[in-house]
């Protein structure tokens, strides 16, 4: 035991807590490393040393490299990295943004209202269970294979679980916070704005976080089958070339991409959702 | 007392039902009663005995299905900015802080932002939460928590204040301290309270007079006139044991 226990002070006190804490974060952190690079070790060793053929998986350095590369060469699918990324991020963002706009409102109206309920849960029923993919030849039909089309099918992607996320939310209302508002004099419009909303936010946010996740899925299908641009199209044109290495440093932009987009998504969810950290 | 009590709130034969699996069941059955102008009314009764359904029509967030209510002589439909209430526990708006949950009232009400900062900061002072204004209800006791309640329904001025069970939620203790305070907020700011509780020691240290519900159907069975039990009161004082086991041996037992 800590001999200064009985004589310590309050600043030796939260001085030893703030350094327990501070080494717990540095070991979950050392941790997050280690496991990044032996994930890239263990890689870059089945790469190498030939238990996998060069053809089937390229190394890490390669991959690196290409990336670097990619950013000036526009060879073989006929575009630099940036453009791709950014024709993938338009959509996405199109696509996304159309759902939340739409799918998030809807969903609070109908969890609100009885009436409006009833009217739309039979066609969103039918909607619901159609893979967004599914959409593809149709899409090609009405809107040929530019941003739109790719949009229109990311949105259905997301829109869903937008839509049932903040349905359920603000489902959940406590019936004793509508209570307090019509005590207060409040109408039932008042309530849903100022007690349904707030309180729909939790789930909310974890439907837009689903949301992101099969947008950005979707995405990626939706650009190998009905598009001339993006990464979905380069891992594409990567897998008709036979270059592994093109293959593999497409997914992996697509993953920390992902992982970007989660992350700015989190940021908002603090600030909207702030209450719960304090 | 001799002296003419004026009457703010008036039920009469009020009746609720509800339609259940097999039929309709009845939950209140012709409560008829005369609250008088700034009084301590407990109802009491056993759990389930429709305490709440009674007191959720006076709030009017349910319609009875027979009867009228009349505030200050006319009659009343739905909600009225005149009743305010406290509810059970677990009723604070989690994303809002005190502040925003006393001032929640008035800022439906369109109530100017300085202007309703200064009349939440009053009720706040009130229920002894100054310095808490900017926590959020999962930073506070339960008891701190159902002081937020109190100051939120003060803070709409109105003429009666319900509670609902509004301690049961407490621990003992708490539960003391809080009866202790609800009795000092409403001798400084005196109205109408009408105080739900299935507590028979509650209800005996808070009332100016108890009407007493039976099982369900609630029906009053009976009206216990308290003012001559001065106040603050000493749980322990003969008369206070005199009337508690009055009280508690014409209560219906609860299911």
């Amino acid at each position: 035991m800590n001999e200064t226990t009985n004589a310590m002070t309050n600043e030796q006190r939260v001085k030893l807590v703030q350094d327990q804490k501070r080494k717990l974060t540095y070991q979950s952190a050392m941790l997050s490393v280690a496991g990044i690079l032996g994930f890239l070790l263990l890689w870059e060793f089945l790469a190498v040393s030939g238990v996998i053929e060069s053809k089937k998986l390229s190394d890490v350095l390669q991959v690196f490299r290409l990336f670097i590369l990619k950013f000036v060469d526009k060879k073989p699918d006929g575009a630099i990295l940036p453009v791709h990324i950014w024709s993938s991020l338009e959509v996405a963002l199109c696509g996304f943004g159309l759902a939340v706009l739409v799918g998030i409102p809807l969903g609070w109206l109908m969890g609100w209202y009885r009436g409006f309920d009833s009217f739309m849960r039979p066609i969103f029923e039918i909607i619901r269970p159609i893979p967004p993919v599914s959409w593809i030849p149709l899409t090609i039909v009405w809107l040929g294979v530019g941003l739109r089309a790719k949009a229109f099918i990311v949105f259905f992607a997301a829109f869903v679980p937008c839509l049932i996320n903040s349905y359920t939310g603000i489902r959940q209302t406590k019936e004793v916070l509508k209570n307090v508002g019509k005590t207060c004099g409040a109408s039932y419009f008042t309530v849903f704005w100022k007690v349904g909303i707030p309180s729909s936010m939790t789930m909310t946010f974890a439907g837009i976080k689903v949301a992101i996740g099969n947008a950005w899925a979707t995405l990626v299908a939706a650009e190998m089958l009905a598009s001339s641009s993006g990464l979905g199209y380069m891992i594409l044109m990567g897998r008709s070339y036979g270059r592994v290495d093109l293959v593999m440093m497409g997914i992996l932009v697509i993953g920390i991409l992902g992982v970007v987009i989660s992350a700015l998504i989190n940021l908002l969810e603090n600030v909207v959702l702030g209450w719960k950290k304090l | 007392m001799d002296e003419k009590k004026k009457v703010i709130l008036r039920l009469e034969n009020i009746c609720q039902s509800y339609v259940v699996q097999n039929g309709v069941k009845d939950a209140v059955e012709n409560v008829s009663l005369e609250i008088y102008d700034n009084e301590f009314l407990v109802i009491l009764g056993p759990g389930h005995c429709g305490k709440t359904v009674l007191m959720n029509m006076i709030a009017g967030l349910e319609k009875p299905v027979g009867g009228k209510i009349f505030l200050d002589g006319e009659e009343i439909h739905g909600s009225d900015r005149r009743i305010g209430m406290v509810f059970q526990s677990m009723n604070l708006m989690p994303w809002r802080t005190v502040m925003g949950n006393v001032e929640f009232g008035l800022e439906l009400a369109g109530v100017k932002k300085a202007e309703r900062r200064a009349v939440a900061q009053k009720y706040i002072d009130l229920v002894g939460l100054t310095g808490f204004e900017n926590s959020y209800p999962h930073e506070l006791s339960g008891g701190m928590k159902q002081r937020v309640g109190i100051a939120r329904a003060y803070t709409n001025n109105p003429q009666i204040l319900l509670m609902d069970e509004p301690f049961g939620a407490l621990d003992a203790q708490t539960r003391y301290a809080m009866e202790e305070e609800v009795l000092r907020i409403w001798e400084q700011e005196k109205r109408t309270i009408i105080f739900v509780t299935n507590n028979i020691e509650e209800a005996v240290y808070l009332a100016d007079r108890i009407v007493l519900l039976s099982n369900c159907p609630a029906t009053v069975k009976q009206v216990y006139d308290l003012s001559g039990l001065p106040k603050p009161r000493n749980m322990t004082d003969p008369a206070f044991l005199k009337i508690r086991s009055e009280v508690s041996a014409n209560t219906d037992l609860a299911l």
